[in-house]
C-alpha cells in the first residue's frame, strides 16, 4: 500500500467523525439513553473506518485508472457505435442489480398494490417490481448513451438537463399521483459505490482524450443522466403499469 | 461475525459481477487490448471489493440500527408530545413541536454525506481536474449542506402534507436561474452532485426517518407519504454546490 496507510486511516477517521457526534448528542442528550451494545458499535465502527481506508486506496489503484484506461482505448478505436454499446452494457448493467433499486422496486409494488392499480398477490407485485427494475435500468442505460454522446459532440449540458427537468414537468402532470414519490427517489438510488467513481472516470477520460474538450466542462455529467431519467421512465412505467 | 462477513463479501461481489464481466467483455472481444499495469488494477479493484464489504458489514452493525431506532423514536407521538399528552385522543401535534425531528434531519444529512464513498470519489475526481482550485472539503461540505437542508424541508413536508412535485418544481426553476449566473466550469460537477450523494450511508437511514414520520404523524400514510426524502436529498446539492462557486467568484473579486 502506499501513500502512507496511517495517514489515509486518519483521514477516513476524519470521514467518520460527524456522524459519531451526531448519533451520540442525539441518543445522550436529546433521547437521554444509553449506548447500547456498545462492543458491537466499537468493532462495527472499526470494520467502517478500515473499509473506507481500503476503499479509497483502491479507487486511485484501480477504479479510476480502470475508467480512464477504457475511454482512451476507446477513443484510439474511434468506433462511436462500440463506444454506445459499451456505456449502454455499463448503465443497464450495473443498475439493474442494484441492491438499493431491488428495495425500492419491491416498495413501489406494495403502493400499487395498496392503491390497487394492480392485483395484492405475490405474482403481481413481484411481476411489478421486476418491470419497474428493468423501466429503470433502461433509462440508466439511455443516460450513459446520451450523456457519452454529449462529451463526443461537446453539446452544452445544460440545455439537456433543463430539457430533462421540463419533462419531469409534464410527466408529473399526468402521472398517476402514488407514483410519483417513488419516481422522484428513484433518480437517488440508481447510482451506486462502485458505478459512480467508473463512471465518472470514464466521462473524464473521455473529454481529456477527445480534442477540443475540457474535462471539467464536459467530463462531468454522466451521474447527473443517470439520476434523470429514471424520473420520466418510472412515471411513464406508472401511466401505462 | 465471520459468516456475516463472509455473506456481504459475497453480496459485494454479486454487485460488481456485472460491471466486471462488461469490463472484461469488452477488454477482451472489442478493445483486444491489455490493461495498462494490469497487476495493480487488479489489486486495487480486490481493494475496493474488500473495502466496501467492511464498510457495509460495520455500517450494519454500528450505525443503521441505533439510527433507524433513533428516527422512529424521534418521531414517535410519546416523544413529540410527553408521555401523558399523547393518549389525549385527537390532539395531533402542531408541526413546530417537531423541532428535534429537523435538527435530527438537518444533523444526520451532513453527517453521512460527509462519509459517503462516493462522493468522496467524485470530489477528489473533480479536484484533480480542475487543477485544485475545486477544494475536497469545500465541494463536500457544499454538498453536505445540500443534503441536510434537503432532508429537513423533505420532513417538514411530510409532517405538514403538502404535495411533494410543488417544492420540486420550485427547486428545479431554482437550478434554472443559478445555471444562468453559475461560472461555467462549475455547472456539469453540480448537476453530477445531486446524483452521487445519497448511496450507502445516507439511503438507509434517510428512507427510516421518512418512514418513522409518515406512520407515526397523524393523518399521513407510511405506504404513500414516506417517499420524496431522497428526491430533496439529490436536489438540494445541486443548488449549493453552484451557489458554493458564486460565493467563491463573489469572494475573488472582492478582495
Amino acid at each position: 500500500m502506499e501513500k502512507g496507510f496511517l495517514k489515509s486511516l486518519l483521514n477516513s477517521f476524519y470521514d467518520l467523525l460527524p456522524i459519531v457526534v451526531v448519533i451520540g448528542f442525539f441518543q445522550l442528550v436529546v433521547l437521554q439513553q444509553p449506548i447500547p451494545n456498545l462492543l458491537e458499535i466499537l468493532t462495527g465502527s472499526f470494520f467502517v473506518l478500515i473499509g473506507l481506508t481500503l476503499f479509497v486506496q483502491g479507487l486511485e489503484m484501480g477504479l479510476f485508472p480502470l475508467g480512464e484506461s477504457l475511454a482512451f482505448a476507446f477513443a484510439r478505436k474511434g468506433s462511436l457505435t462500440w463506444l454506445l454499446l459499451f456505456a449502454f452494457a455499463l448503465g443497464f448493467g450495473t443498475t439493474v442489480a442494484e441492491p438499493a433499486l431491488i428495495a425500492v422496486a419491491q416498495e413501489a409494488a406494495n403502493v400499487a398494490a395498496e392503491g390497487q392499480v394492480i392485483e395484492g398477490t405475490e405474482q403481481a407485485r413481484n411481476d411489478y417490481a421486476f418491470g419497474l427494475r428493468l423501466t429503470v435500468a433502461l433509462s440508466v442505460g439511455f443516460a450513459i448513451v446520451i450523456g457519452v454522446l454529449r462529451i463526443v459532440r461537446g453539446w452544452p449540458l445544460q440545455y439537456l438537463i433543463i430539457g430533462g427537468y421540463l419533462g419531469v414537468i409534464v410527466m408529473t402532470l399526468f402521472a398517476p399521483p402514488e407514483i410519483i414519490g417513488i419516481a422522484y427517489d428513484s433518480g437517488g438510488v440508481t447510482t451506486s459505490t462502485i458505478t459512480v467513481p467508473l463512471v465518472t472516470a470514464l466521462g473524464v477520460g473521455l473529454a481529456s482524450s477527445i480534442r477540443g474538450r475540457n474535462p471539467m466542462v464536459d467530463g462531468f455529467g454522466l451521474i447527473a443522466f443517470a439520476s434523470l431519467t429514471p424520473m420520466i421512465f418510472v412515471m411513464a412505467y406508472g401511466m401505462i403499469g | 461475525m465471520v459468516q456475516n462477513l463472509l455473506q456481504t463479501f459475497w453480496a459485494t461481489i454479486a454487485d460488481v459481477l456485472p460491471i466486471a464481466l462488461i469490463i472484461v467483455g469488452f477488454q477482451s472481444l472489442v478493445i483486444r487490448r491489455p490493461i495498462a499495469n494490469m497487476s495493480r488494477v487488479g489489486f486495487g479493484f480486490l481493494y475496493v471489493l474488500v473495502g466496501l464489504a467492511f464498510f457495509l458489514l460495520g455500517l450494519e452493525m454500528a450505525l443503521f440500527p441505533i439510527g433507524k431506532l433513533m428516527a422512529q423514536q424521534l418521531a414517535a407521538p410519546e416523544f413529540i408530545m410527553g408521555v401523558e399528552h399523547a393518549s389525549a385522543a385527537g390532539k395531533s401535534p402542531d408541526w413546530i413541536q417537531y423541532h428535534w425531528v429537523y435538527v435530527f434531519a438537518l444533523a444526520i444529512g451532513f453527517s453521512t454525506t460527509i462519509a459517503e464513498p462516493a462522493l468522496l470519489a467524485v470530489a477528489l475526481k473533480a479536484h484533480q481536474e480542475s487543477g485544485g482550485v475545486i477544494g475536497v472539503w469545500g465541494l463536500r461540505i457544499a454538498v453536505a449542506i445540500g443534503v441536510a437542508l434537503g432532508i429537513a424541508l423533505g420532513a417538514y413536508r411530510i409532517i405538514t402534507g403538502t404535495p411533494l412535485h410543488w417544492y420540486i418544481i420550485a427547486g428545479y426553476v431554482i437550478v434554472i436561474f443559478q445555471t444562468l449566473y453559475a461560472p461555467r466550469m462549475i455547472i456539469p460537477l453540480a448537476y453530477d452532485s445531486g446524483g452521487v450523494t445519497t448511496s450507502t450511508v445516507t439511503v438507509p437511514i434517510v428512507a427510516a426517518l421518512g418512514l418513522g414520520l409518515a406512520s407515526n404523524v397523524p393523518g399521513r400514510n407510511p405506504v404513500f407519504d414516506g417517499f420524496g426524502l431522497i428526491a430533496f436529498a439529490s436536489l438540494f446539492p445541486i443548488i449549493t454546490v453552484m451557489a458554493y462557486a458564486q460565493v467563491s467568484a463573489w469572494w475573488a473579486k472582492y478582495q
